[in-house]
């Protein structure tokens, strides 16, 4: 076959896709150039999976979600406004190194630099975040741009038999895993986003925990996005085999950007018979400025499938960041017995959108589900909860207990609950309870009165709202979206 | 301790406060009482800096600062309290998060060491076995589902625990049982010294048995009209608010 040469915009990119073609399908181990060209095309599929020595499956199953998503349309359900994302302009495999535009912190943004104080990261990964000449030969344990994983603790964790490894080292080392679960939650088809990942995504995690092992730690990696107009394309593969359990952690935080950056990850869970899956989420994507400029693209889509009975998985987020926010954690409960869990809260402020929510499909006999899911609207935001709660005809005596809680801070943000109920077993017990509230004046005035600022006491109303959420959290993790919380919200109140 | 000269105040296009002067000195308890709509509550909001009061004239000054140009949580941190006629309820945050959040930014605020967990922790045994609060109350969300009382008894807590030189008391004995306007009272006998003073303002006299002011001010149609010792309450309680000079 021939390679049809996408349309390029700089000389850079040229050069790419000629050495591209110069090597093309010879799985080369060793390409000088560490970019894709820009734009996307089946060369650029190629290319990144020549890139990571892939063997031949994983190709054609990338090629396949390729086709397909040429065929498709991006959903336009949400209740969102999304420019038009011209998906040639941009890198799918790193890009150029951007030369760093500060020659020291003194030159960052105040306001952008008291953030990264108030959330207490270190000055070497203040620099590495903002750009700072020089700073990425700072190590960090943290994932930048595509290339990844944490490797800390590696060691202990294949003591207790515990794959923790990023998803190309997985596809390299056990294809067979891989290829067995990869795409099992989340078909390739499943949707306009997932597809784009199937076919271009750049790196991710892989996690294996072996039937009746408990994994000795809290794993967690650090996504960044740290390389202007990189889509980030991430990948996590999660399994717990029978009676196995897993806590996993991740955690964002991002540097300013002018340009809009997609991001459109996919997270698969496999939760065997009695194994539990807890995976917590901290999101602070670069939401964009006061006036909404730039900002942070996130369609995700995470889906856990608790095959086996009595399996469980507990979805937590707590999303203060980004732009856009097109994401809903669900668990398809195919297990008898099983359960469904998902605790959120999403912050949106100034011009953020938020589309956020979950599905539970109750597929197992008394399989159970638990949602509770807090929205703050502050500014000129918008911000949508989207539930779905099916009951299969086989669910007999499943449960569902839905509630969502709206604050309000402020006359001109929006929120809306948009709850789906579909029940085809008439065994099933269904409830649902939601509310819209406001920060009042007097409950203001209040904590002001015993000493708190402004900003203080909507912090602690804030995170009073959101408790039942937070507690549900790691401790460490929970300090952290606390403060988040507040930093978010900063502003917001006259 | 605090000077209160002239104070005109409104609320949206009302003028409540019309050349309110009043002076209160350490050591000194004293009660303002006054018919509904004298403008009682409007003077500790405008003490407490809330928003939507608007001084328009006159001075305010605790300790010789100018109490008008501070943030309310300022004027907290600078030893002024405002026990609320309506204290507010709080979802989420428990009372004893809630108190130890705004002790410490008063102490922040001062530039002052936080307390301590432990420290904390035998203040709060110390001043809720006193007012009967019981633990499981304190662990509870702000005044969230406290009967009036309690919450009155939570306010006395606060006090307590916040150790402010100055308590603005705002219709404390409101709603209250006898029993519970005994504790409450007990309460703020306990916060009297020689270095405190306390502004008590009710609409009857009762309070007054159980804490004795030094002072009693009659406030009607936004001014001061009268002052006087324990007797004028009494005065007050038999022969009404009517026939006060306006």
């Amino acid at each position: 076959m021939t390679a049809t040469l996408p349309e390029t915009r700089n000389a850079e990119a040229a050069a790419a896709v000629e050495e591209l073609s110069s090597y093309k399908w010879g799985f080369a181990t060793e390409i000088e150039q560490d970019f894709a060209p820009k734009g996307l095309s089946e060369d650029t599929v190629r290319f990144i999976s020549a890139k990571k020595g892939e063997p031949e499956w994983m190709l054609e199953w990338r090629l396949k979600a390729y086709r397909l998503w040429l065929k498709m349309d991006a959903p336009d359900w949400a209740k969102l406004k999304i420019p038009p994302i011209d998906y040639q302009d941009a890198y799918y495999y790193a890009a150029p190194k951007a030369k760093p535009t500060l020659a020291s912190l003194d030159e960052l943004d105040p306001e952008i630099r008291r953030t990264y104080e108030k959330l207490g990261i270190p000055i070497e990964e203040q620099k590495v975040l903002a750009g700072v000449e020089g700073a990425r030969k700072v190590a960090v344990d943290a994932v930048f741009d595509s290339v990844s994983v944490a490797t800390t603790f590696r060691e202990e964790l294949k003591r207790a038999g515990v794959i923790f490894l990023s998803i190309s080292e997985a596809i390299r080392e056990y294809p067979d895993l891989v290829r067995r679960h990869l795409g099992s939650v989340v078909p390739v088809r499943d949707n306009y986003f997932a597809c784009l990942n199937a076919a271009v995504f750049s790196d991710g995690t892989f996690v294996l925990v072996p039937k009746g092992v408990r994994c000795p730690m809290e794993l967690s990696t650090y996504f960044r996005i740290n390389a202007e107009n990189t889509g980030q394309f991430e990948r996590t593969l999660i399994v717990a085999e029978e009676g196995a359990y897993v806590s996993y952690l991740e955690g964002c935080t991002a540097p300013q950007r002018d340009e809009n950056q997609l991001h459109a990850a996919v997270v698969e869970l496999v939760a065997e018979a009695d194994a539990e899956i807890k995976y917590s989420t901290v999101q602070n994507w670069y939401p964009g400025d006061k006036d909404g400029k730039g900002g942070i693209y996130n369609f995700v889509t995470k889906r856990a499938l608790c095959r086996g009975a009595r399996s469980k998985v507990s979805w937590t987020q707590v999303e203060t960041g980004s732009a856009i926010t097109w994401k809903y954690p669900s668990c398809v409960l195919m297990g008898e017995d099983s359960v469904g869990e998902f605790y959120s809260v999403a912050v949106t402020n100034n011009h953020q959108q938020a589309d956020t929510g979950t599905k539970m499909i109750h597929m197992g006999k008394g399989s159970r589900s638990t949602i509770v899911a807090k929205g703050i609207s502050a500014g000129r935001s918008d911000s949508t909860y989207r539930g779905l709660v099916r009951v299969g005809p086989s669910a007999e005596g499943a449960r569902n207990f839905t509630q969502c809680d709206s604050l309000l801070i402020g006359d001109r943000c929006g929120a809306h609950t948009i709850p789906y109920i579909e029940v085809k077993n008439p065994s099933a017990q269904i409830e649902h309870e939601a509310t819209t509230s406001k920060i009042s004046e007097d409950q203001k005035f209040y904590a002001m009165s015993r000493g708190l600022s402004g900003e203080e006491a909507v912090a602690l109303i804030v995170n009073g709202f959101c408790r039942e959420v937070l507690q549900q959290l790691p401790m460490e993790f929970a300090v952290e979206a606390q403060k988040l919380l507040g930093i978010s919200l900063e502003g917001s109140v006259g | 301790m605090l000077e209160i000269t002239n104070l005109h105040a409104t609320v949206g296009e009302r003028e409540i406060l019309k050349g309110l002067t009043l002076s209160v000195k350490a050591g000194e308890v004293h009660a303002i009482m006054g018919p509904n709509g004298a403008g009682k509550s409007t003077l500790a909001h405008v003490l407490a800096g809330r928003e939507g009061y608007e001084v328009t004239k006159g001075s305010a000054h605790f300790e010789g600062r100018d109490l008008l140009d501070m943030e309310p949580h300022e004027r907290a941190a600078a030893g002024l309290f405002l026990g609320f006629q309506y204290p507010v309820e709080i979802p989420g945050v428990s009372n004893l998060l809630f108190l130890r959040t705004a002790m410490n930014a008063q102490r922040k605020l001062r530039g002052e060491a936080e307390i301590s967990g432990a420290e904390f922790m035998k203040k709060v045994k110390a001043e809720s076995a006193t007012l009967g609060l019981d633990m499981d109350m304190l662990k509870r969300g702000v005044n969230v589902g406290f009967s009036g009382g309690e919450k009155k008894r939570n306010e006395a807590f606060q006090l307590g625990m916040l150790e402010p030189k100055f308590a603005l008391l705002d219709e404390t004995d409101s709603g209250l049982d006898i029993d519970a306007l005994r504790i409450v009272s007990e309460g703020i006998n306990r916060f009297r010294s020689a270095e405190r003073a306390v502004l008590l303002i009710t609409h009857y006299q009762r309070l007054l048995d159980h804490v004795r002011p030094d002072v009693v001010h009659v406030l009607a149609k936004g001014r001061i009209v009268e002052s006087g010792g324990p007797e004028l309450a009494l005065r007050l309680e038999a022969q009404g608010y009517e026939g006060l000079a306006a």
